[in-house]
This record gives structure tokens, C-alpha cells and sequence, in this order.
């Protein structure tokens, strides 16, 4: 769907909005950018909203310091000079007010595009996200849908002080109602969050803070035009796990900042002859059993990585899945590696908390290799 | 712990006890309860940027507004504690430059505001600060190094809010807010005369909890000064984009308490406005909100580019409003601050930033055990065999 809104911009004319001349500029892009290039994370969520605002009129961008700045992390860099400022803009500072507007105009043909400034900032806008966000579709016996996309960055690792490297990815997949994707690849950065907008239902989008700046060489054209085919195919990547690192001997299963701490670990083991799976979770919710379930199932081992607290979480979901699904093929208990039931740390201490390599190492070590060796 | 117990159930026609003592309050300026409420029609301001006392009928001040300048030994100490915040500030951002320090919302520009904040207050008052307000602290008596512990990462906080009666400084915005209104609701019911100041910026006044604080306080008659320094940007977001109040200090009307406004960068004017409104909260009369108009002269933090959003000429403008020179010609010029007084301060000053400097380059230790350490009030099992996990995995690292 694709409606044409007056685009009155007090900040720059470079566009008119409509969509005729959106897509002659994703011509003129095609054309500049036809091979693999290095890309950060960063800039593929950017270009993602690029896009998706290109594509689609009703796709508007706010959140506080998105306008002007382009975002604390500049991952709207240039949306408001770009697409006007009633298509991208800040408003006051007020999460809860940012998330109950969007409510709104999803209710009322928008799909907007909110950006949490961080992960710990958002809680004041629960309220607006798990009375509301979550549960209008339902409480309407599906008369509403709100088509809204709500973008944190999240997780720690970055020597934040605190409120700034929460993963609290828990609270959101723990409440009905709500997808959560969260990438861990700059490809699966633009590629997921074109599909979080295209979505009909409120997906929260958490973006791993410490990969914002990991670069990647990707395709943006063969990106662009997967996505396409996808549309026009009716069909998404949703709800699919990714085998990161393929291999024998037991799995990881890790999601978001956690993916390529779980590669590193697997580097290592296969140094010390030991194949490790990897399997990037992607999307939280829906979660994607069978991939997991076939890997596991395989390998007969597996340990489920996630920086958040371990108890009551997304691991621990991911490990009574599996325990329910593959009992008989486990050769050792599920583990998780995960990081303490403590509140996250202040800078210099941070990395005791964080499930790293070694840790990681550890766990694997404790899966019952006996009858291996 | 006593807590006057009032057997009296209100009767709900009767308006409650503090209404009546703001109306007491309020009779000895000869205006309405409704004029007293409305701030000032433009912020108060005593000492001009150039340095001059601005005359009377020129404050800013109309019926109600009229306020005294405070005295001499006061207002030199007043200054000394704004070259103290001046010198903390800029050391600070100078080591942030030097990464000793991981980040550092310099108040540079503020200072005034800060100092007033912690100087208006008495010892057994409380004071709820954010982020941007460690020299407010420190000038509170709080030591230095401790203000800068979670600052250079070592913990999340390095004061004990007790001591000095100072809440940790709060980046969730304006929650802070309510934790005032509770420290004084609680002094209230033991009948002790605490007055707190609750502090935030101008973008967060856009936050629920700045509402729910204000409403709060103004309900249940409580002695808070809301202190809003208004320094035109939340990050990037100027104020225009925040507020279409004519002012947020009109705020205050519509909970019932008055609002004031009052020039951020006038040391004179601030403590004057401060003072009043903590005799008047600490008489029962009520919350008050106090509007500071002041600039933040820097980045929002070092992590930021302000040269994104602003306009040089618009810093260099402010620039010429400096708290400090004001200040220092001022009482210059009223012969209070001598040649050998301001050497005398500077040399604290420096002092002070020694003392940062040494602190903040010297390595400390820290102790990754004590993270599973106040979690709880005591030990959990789980938390226990979590901080022996940990322990195993450093002692093998350190036999490697
Ligand atoms: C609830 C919440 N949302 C967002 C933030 C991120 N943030 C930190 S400071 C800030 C701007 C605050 O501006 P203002 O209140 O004017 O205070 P100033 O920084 O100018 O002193 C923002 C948006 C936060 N700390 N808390
Ligand atoms: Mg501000």
C-alpha cells in the first residue's frame, strides 16, 4: 500500500514525497550501486528507512534527536533533510507519548517508525506497549492493526554507564502481542527491518549497540531486490532462525550481540578439533523451532548464549523448547551461558558480566563428552 | 521514628490544611493566591552581563516578585563555589579529552544555577540532582572523587544519599522527581521541617513523571522546589520543539503552586529566588517550580556534536551572558571581592581540580566480587554460586 502525503518540509525540499520520483531515486541509487560493498550496521538500518520511506508514504520516523541529528547512534542520518520533517521529526521527550502517538496513527494508515533512545529509556512507554501496542489487534477481535515498528538498541558492550546497555529483550517477548526481531548481521539489518515495517503487526526492533559499527561486506542491490521478489511473493524471512556457522558436534544458539561471540567460540573449538554449530536466532518471536530442533537434534548438544540475566529469559525459553523437542536425541543437559542475575554492571566492570569466548568454551566443555572420547 | 498521627478524617468539602496556609503565605505580598501563582512577567534578573546591579524597577519583579539581595560574606561565598564548579567543570572535560574519564555532562555555563541549588538549601534539606548537576553536589559538601565515581565507571554512584542528603543522580528522566516528593511526604509525616529540591532539565519536563511529581506535591501541600534549568536543548532538541507553554514555569499554575522565572546565569538572582522559595515551601505554603534561563555552553556530553544542531554565533552569544565574568565584575565592582580574595579562591579552585586530577589518573582497583555484593540486603544461593562461578573463572585466568 502506498498513499501520497502532503509533504510540507520546513527543513529541505530535496523530496516531494510522492512516489514517482521515490522510485526513479531508487533507479538512480540501483545504478550507483550495483556490487558488494562494506557496509555497517548502522547504515543498513538507515538505508532500510530509506527505503521503506521511498517505497511507502505512510512510513514516518520519530523519536527523540532522530530529526536534526539523525539519532544518538545517527541510524536516521539524513531521513528528515531527506524526506521533509513531517515525515521524519523529533518530538518532545516523552517515550510513552511517542509510543501512544504511533498507536494512533497506525490506527489511522501511518506506519510509523519510533525510535527508543535506548534500551533502559523505554520502560516509561510499557505501559502504551503492553496494554496497548501488544493487545489492540486482539482486544479488537482483529478490527485494528497496527503496522508500527518500535527500534531499540539494546545490550551492553560498549562501556555504557548505566540505563544504556540493558538487554531487555525479555520483558517485550514475554508479552503477547508483540513480534521481536533482532539482528546480528548488517545484511539481516536492512533485510529485517524492511520486513518489521512491511509487517502488519507491531514488531519490536532491537539493534545490538556494540555491532552498530561492524562492518560486513553485503550486496544493498541484491538486498533490495530480494526484498522486492519477497513482496511481490507475499512471503518474509520472519520467524526463521539462520545456521551462522555450520557444524557436528553440538550447537549455539545465540541472537543479536551474542552472534558473533558465539562465532568466536566456535573459531576456537574448531582450532581444538571440535565442529560447533552455530544458529542465529533472528527472530525472537516467532520463534523458529524447527531450525533449532534440527540442529540440535543432529549434533545432540547445545548451549543457548544471551548477554541478558539468565533467569526467567529468552535462553531459557530457547532451552525448555529444546528439551521438549529433542529429549531423546541430548547427550548432555541444555546449558546456558548467560550473563548474571545482577544489575548490569557500571564500565570497568562490564566485562566480568558479559558471556564471552571462554565462557562460552566452558559450557561446552561440560556437555558430557564421555562417550566421545 | 514518631509520626503524628492525625485522627482528623478531612470532611471532603473542607479544603485541606495546606491551602490555608498558602493563602496565609500568600496575604503578606498583598496579592491573590491566582498572581502569586503566575510567574513573574519576565525572568528576574539583579545583575546585568555586564556586571551592573540592574535597578529595582527594571528586576523583572512586579507585586509579589519583589526580591532582597543577599549579603555580602554570602554572596562572596556564593562565588567562590562558581569558580570551584567552573574550574571542576573544565577539568573534567579536560580529562574526559585525556579518556580518564569514560563521559562527563559538563554543567559549564550553569554553574550559577548549580551553586544556587546547593547553597539555598540547609543541612538537613535534600537535594535530587541528574546527571548534568555534579557540581551542584560537590558544592553541597559532597566529596569530589566521590561525585565522580560512576562518571569514570568504577560503580554506579560513590556517595551515600544519606550523608549529605543528596539522591544518586538520576539519568532516567524526572524520576528523580518523585523520589523528592517522597522524602518529603515522609519528613512531613514525622512533622520535620525538610525541604527538598528536585532538579531536571528543560526536555525533560516534557516526561509523565515531571506531571505525576508536580501533581503529587502540589496535593499533598509537600515543601518541594521544582528547580528546571532551562538551557535551550535537550541533546538536539531545542526548546521550542519541547514546550508551546509560555514559559515552563507557567507550568506550575495549572497543579496550583507558583511558578517563578529567573535569569540562570545571575548568581544574585538565583539565590535570591531559591531562598524565598525554600522559607516559603519550609513555611507550609507548598511546591514551588523554579525556572532557570541558562545555556549549556558545550556538547550535551563529549559523546555528542553539537555543531549538528546549533549555530556557533548563537554559543558565541551566551557566551557574553557568562555567569563567571558577571559575577566577578559585580562584586568587583562593590569592592566585596579584593584582589587577594580572588587569588585566595582561585588557588581553591585549583586545589580542587588537583585533587580530580590525581584521583581520576590514578588507577583504581575494582572488585568484581562486590558486583553480586548489593544485589540483596543479604546473599541469595543462586547469587552466591554465580559469584563462585565468576571467581573460578578469574583464578584460572590468572594461573594461565
Ligand atoms: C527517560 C529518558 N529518556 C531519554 C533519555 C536520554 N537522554 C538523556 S539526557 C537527554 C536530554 C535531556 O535534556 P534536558 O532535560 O533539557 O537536560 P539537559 O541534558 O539539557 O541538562 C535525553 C533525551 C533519558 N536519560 N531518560
Ligand atoms: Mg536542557
Amino acid at each position: 500500500m502506498s498513499r501520497t502525503l502532503t509533504t510540507s518540509s520546513a527543513t529541505t525540499s530535496a523530496t516531494d514525497g510522492d512516489v514517482s520520483s521515490a522510485t526513479a531515486r531508487a533507479a538512480e541509487q540501483a545504478a550507483s550501486t550495483q556490487e558488494v560493498q562494506s557496509l555497517t550496521l548502522a547504515k543498513a538500518l538507515n538505508t532500510a528507512m530509506v527505503d521503506a520511506m521511498s517505497a511507502d508514504d505512510t512510513v514516518i520516523v520519530f523519536g527523540e534527536d532522530v530529526g536534526m541529528l539523525g539519532g544518538v547512534f545517527r541510524i536516521t542520518d539524513g531521513l528528515m533533510r531527506r524526506f521533509g520533517s513531517t515525515r521524519c521529526f523529533d518530538t518532545p521527550l516523552a517515550e510513552s507519548g511517542i509510543i501512544g502517538m504511533a498507536v494512533g496513527m497506525a490506527m489511522n494508515g501511518m506506519r510509523p517508525v519510533v525510535e527508543m533512545q535506548f534500551d533502559a529509556f523505554a520502560y516509561p512507554a510499557f505501559e502504551q506497549i503492553a496494554s496497548h501496542v501488544a493487545k489492540m489487534h486482539n482486544r479488537t477481535r482483529g478490527a485494528v492493526t497496527l503496522p508500527m515498528v518500535i527500534r531499540i538498541p539494546y545490550a551492553g558492550g560498549i562501556g555504557g554507564v548505566e540505563h544504556h546497555c540493558d538487554s531487555s529483550e525479555a520483558y517485550y517477548a514475554h508479552t503477547a502481542g508483540l513480534k521481536v526481531y533482532t539482528p546480528a548481521t548488517v545484511a539481516d539489518g536492512y533485510r529485517m527491518l524492511r520486513e518489521a515495517i512491511d509487517s502488519d503487526d507491531p514488531v519490536i526492533f532491537m539493534e545490538p549497540k556494540k555491532l552498530y559499527w561492524s562492518k560486513d561486506a553485503v550486496d544493498l542491490e541484491g538486498l533490495r531486490q530480494e526484498h522486492t521478489e519477497r513482496v511481490a511473493a507475499g512471503s518474509s524471512t520472519e520467524g526463521r532462525a539462520g545456521v551462522a556457522r555450520s557444524g557436528t558436534d553440538a550447537t549455539l544458539i545465540a541472537y543479536g550481540p551474542s552472534v558473533p561471540t558465539a562465532l568466536a567460540a566456535a573459531a576456537v573449538a574448531a582450532e581444538e578439533g571440535r565442529s560447533l554449530e552455530v544458529i542465529d536466532v533472528r527472530s525472537i518471536v516467532p520463534f523458529d523451532d524447527e531450525t533449532v530442533a534440527a540442529s540440535v537434534r543432529r549434533t545432540g548438544r547445545a548451549v543457548v548464549i544471551a548477554e541478558a540475566h539468565g533467569f526467567a529469559s529468552v535462553a531459557s525459553e530457547i532451552v525448555a523448547r529444546i528439551q521438549e523437542s529433542c529429549f531423546h536425541q541430548l547427550a548432555a543437559p541444555v546449558r546456558r551461558v548467560t550473563g548474571f542475575d545482577i544489575p548490569y554492571p557500571a564500565p570497568k566492570l562490564e566485562h566480568y558480566y558479559l558471556p564471552g569466548v571462554d565462557r562460552i568454551l566452558d559450557a561446552v566443555d561440560d556437555l558430557q563428552w564421555e562417550d566421545q572420547s | 521514628m514518631t509520626i503524628s498521627a492525625t485522627q482528623h478524617i478531612p470532611d471532603a468539602t473542607e479544603p485541606p490544611p495546606h491551602h490555608r496556609a498558602l493563602t496565609e503565605s500568600v496575604r503578606k505580598f498583598g496579592i491573590s493566591v491566582e498572581d502569586y501563582m503566575l510567574p513573574a512577567r519576565h525572568p528576574i534578573q539583579m545583575v546585568s552581563p555586564e556586571g551592573v546591579l540592574v535597578p529595582a524597577d527594571e528586576q523583572g519583579a512586579q507585586p509579589g516578585h519583589e526580591y532582597p539581595i543577599p549579603d555580602e560574606a554570602e554572596l562572596l561565598a556564593a562565588y567562590e563555589q562558581l569558580v570551584i564548579g567552573r574550574r571542576v567543570n573544565d577539568q573534567n572535560s579536560a580529562l574526559v579529552r585525556q579518556g580518564r574519564i569514560a563521559v562527563y555532562p559538563s554543567s559549564h555555563g550553569q554553574e550559577a544555577c548549580q551553586v544556587a541549588a546547593a547553597l539555598a538549601l540547609a543541612d538537613g534539606d535534600w537535594m535530587f540532582p541528574t546527571y548534568r548537576d555534579s557540581v551542584a553536589i560537590m558544592a553541597r559538601g559532597v566529596d569530589p572523587m566521590q561525585v565522580m565515581t560512576s562518571f569514570r565507571g568504577t560503580w554506579h554512584s560513590g556517595y551515600d544519599p544519606h550523608e549529605h542528603h543528596v539522591g544518586i543522580q538520576s539519568t532516567p528522566l524526572t524520576t528523580q522527581l518523585l523520589h523528592g516528593v517522597g522524602v518529603a511526604h515522609a519528613a512531613k509525616l514525622r512533622g520535620e521541617d525538610t525541604v527538598v529540591l528536585a532538579m531536571c532539565g528543560d526536555g525533560a519536563t516534557s516526561e509523565g513523571d515531571f506531571h505525576e511529581a508536580l501533581n503529587f506535591a502540589a496535593v499533598f501541600g509537600l515543601p518541594v522546589i521544582f528547580f528546571v534549568q532551562n538551557n535551550r536543548y535537550a541533546i538536539s532538541v531545542p526548546l521550542a520543539q519541547q514546550s508551546a507553554a509560555p514559559s515552563l514555569a507557567h507550568k506550575a499554575v495549572g497543579y496550583g503552586m507558583a511558578g517563578e522565572r529567573v535569569d540562570g546565569n545571575d548568581l544574585v538572582a538565583l539565590l535570591s529566588v531559591l531562598r524565598r522559595a525554600v522559607t516559603l515551601a519550609r513555611e507550609g505554603s507548598g511546591p514551588l517550580l523554579v525556572e532557570a534561563h541558562t545555556y549549556r555552553m558545550q556538547a550535551h556530553t563529549n559523546a555528542d556534536d553539537a555543531t549538528r544542531y546549533r549555530q556557533d554565533s548563537e554559543v558565541a552569544e551566551w557566551q557574553e551572558k557568562d555567569p563567571l565574568n558577571r559575577m566577578r565584575t559585580y562584586l568587583t565592582g562593590q569592592g566585596v571581592l579584593r584582589d587577594e580574595d580572588a587569588d585566595r579562591i582561585d588557588e581553591h579552585a585549583e586545589a580542587v581540580a588537583a585533587v580530580l586530577r590525581e584521583g581520576l589518573n590514578t588507577e583504581v582497583d575494582v572488585d568484581p566480587q562486590e558486583l553480586f555484593r548489593h544485589v540483596f540486603s543479604s546473599p541469595t544461593p543462586h547469587l552466591d554460586r554465580q559469584s563462585a562461578m565468576l571467581a573460578e573463572e578469574i583464578s584460572r585466568e590468572a594461573a594461565r
